[in-house]
């Protein structure tokens, strides 16, 4: 329990360190494009592979549950778009960035920390956690709610594309389904959820990243941690933001 | 000029540093000597302000660096210039990226201009055609000389390098102490160098401070090492048995 405030304790002053004005902000609007490339850009094909398939895979399960012949088959268009929307595109993503970003953010701030790079940072009288951390945070912010707009759209496409594998499901219900009972506020649910979730992947990790302290051993250990934390964290938000929002 | 007056230094009741008294002159390399665990590195970094002290003070010209507030701290950060262990290059920079990185965090030159004031350090330090290339790309020896590059961008009036030359071969350990003099004198800084190299201490050891288990135990000049009559200094110099034969071979 003592840890756990510790740990509260400690990522809330690395926060307030991180939040504070950047030195030049034309570095740190430079260093945060380069951020959108590595931890946004990289992960559009990871994300959209994954999406594509689960879409499919969705449409292929709720004809398999809903196969009764007194159940309208465009029922299957319209769960598996519900489906994406809510839970996969959002949180499922999230998961998945946890593991390919966190890991990343995590092991390049340790890997940073044991070679003195951040030393070498502080030394200079640079503020070294809003200089490496802001960035990222500021770019997986803005880009993850992108991904999931792909995602949710790949993810569609991957249950159009499976439409044509279900015997007695026609395009056109399947379209009717998509398109049926849209309430855009699921939408806007999605994005919040997302926002939420890259905040807590990028400052998650770069927690752990950043208070690596040791060799190679403890850099990898960082990271694992990160995808961990990171994970729970975000399950537990997801619940919380669904209690609260829906 | 910088005092350590009555420095302790302690990690979770583990006493590192054990009043620790010294002064660092201006113009002139300041060496700290000591085995490995000893304390210099941790001593160096609570003189960068790197490590916060657990009691004492450390004055830059007669300024309470412990005293002062996170401004007044960064300000005079910006005069300071460190040389870590392993040189502590910003993987993702190339060479040249990596000499401008102070210039333009603090100062509002031109690029071009940054450029110019990089490219006269790096010409300094004697690195040619690497300017565009990666710390991973280049040798541990202009890993080292960049970083001096680096740490004299700004014009410091404070110079530490955390043993320079663990590493490099005793040519290259050599030229590298060489510079780390030459850039002393040539602009007047207060260098501490933190070596266990005995060849550094006897080409660029100017004034040399001893440390053992966290206690300063010997403070002197490189012509008055060989005798001093501290046991622990004495163990340090002639580790080797064929150093101690010589040494009493001398002496007879």
């Amino acid at each position: 329990m003592r840890s756990f405030f510790y740990h509260i304790g400690r990522y809330s002053l690395l926060m307030k360190r991180v939040f504070s004005r950047p030195e030049r902000w034309r570095v740190f609007l430079r260093n945060t494009v380069r951020e959108v490339e590595n931890v946004g850009i990289s992960s559009i094909v990871i994300v959209l592979i994954i999406s594509l398939f689960i879409g499919a895979a969705c449409a292929i399960q709720m004809n398999n549950v809903l196969q009764y012949s007194f159940i309208p088959k465009y029922l299957i268009g319209f769960g598996t778009r519900e489906i994406l929307l809510l839970e996969f595109s959002s949180t499922i993503v999230s998961l998945i960035l946890a593991g390919k970003v966190g890991s990343n953010i995590a092991s390049e701030l340790g890997t940073m920390r044991v070679t003195e790079q951040v030393d070498a940072l502080d030394m200079m009288g640079v503020n070294s956690a809003s200089y490496l951390i802001l960035p990222k945070i500021t770019a997986f912010i803005f880009f993850v709610p992108v991904l999931m707009v792909f995602s949710i759209a790949i993810g569609l496409v991957g249950g159009y594309i499976a439409s044509f594998m279900i015997k007695g499901l026609s395009t056109a219900d399947y379209l009717q389904g998509i398109t049926m009972l849209f309430r855009p506020f699921f939408v806007a649910y999605s994005v919040i959820k997302s926002v939420v979730f890259a905040f807590i992947i990028a400052s998650v990790s770069a927690y752990h990243g950043y208070y690596t302290s040791g060799g190679a051993l403890e850099v990898g250990k960082s990271s694992t941690r990160a995808v961990v934390n990171s994970s729970i964290i975000v399950l537990l938000f997801n619940l919380i933001l669904t209690k609260l929002l829906l | 000029m910088i005092e350590v007056k009555n420095v302790f230094k302690d990690f979770s009741g583990n006493k590192v540093l054990d009043n620790i008294c010294a002064e660092f002159e201006p113009g002139k390399t300041n060496l700290t000597i000591g085995q490995s665990g000893s304390g210099k590195t941790v001593l160096l970094k609570c003189i960068a302000g790197l490590h916060q002290v657990s009691s004492g003070d450390i004055l830059y010209d007669g300024r309470s660096f412990v005293r002062m507030n996170e401004k007044q701290r960064k300000e005079i950060r910006k005069e300071m210039g460190m040389v870590f262990q392993g040189g502590a290059l910003f993987d993702s920079n190339t060479v040249e990226e990596n000499v401008m990185f102070p210039l333009e965090m603090f100062t509002d030159m031109t690029y071009e201009e940054r450029r110019e004031r990089a490219n006269f350090c790096l010409k300094r330090v004697n690195i040619v055609n690497a300017n565009n290339k990666y710390p991973s790309e280049i040798s541990g020896g202009m890993q080292k000389r960049v970083a001096i590059a680096r740490a004299i961008a700004l014009n410091p009036k404070y110079l530490y390098c955390d043993e320079p030359n663990s590493g490099l071969d005793p040519v290259t350990s050599i030229l590298i102490d060489n510079l780390i003099k030459e850039i002393t004198q040539e602009y007047n800084i207060t260098t501490i160098v933190n070596t266990h190299d005995m060849n550094s201490v006897m080409e660029i050891g100017d004034k040399i401070i001893f440390i053992y288990k966290g206690q300063k135990r010997w403070q002197g000049t490189s012509a008055e090492i060989f005798d001093t009559g501290v046991k622990e200094l004495d163990d340090f110099v002639f580790a080797s048995a064929r150093m101690k034969q010589l040494r009493d071979l001398n002496r007879r």
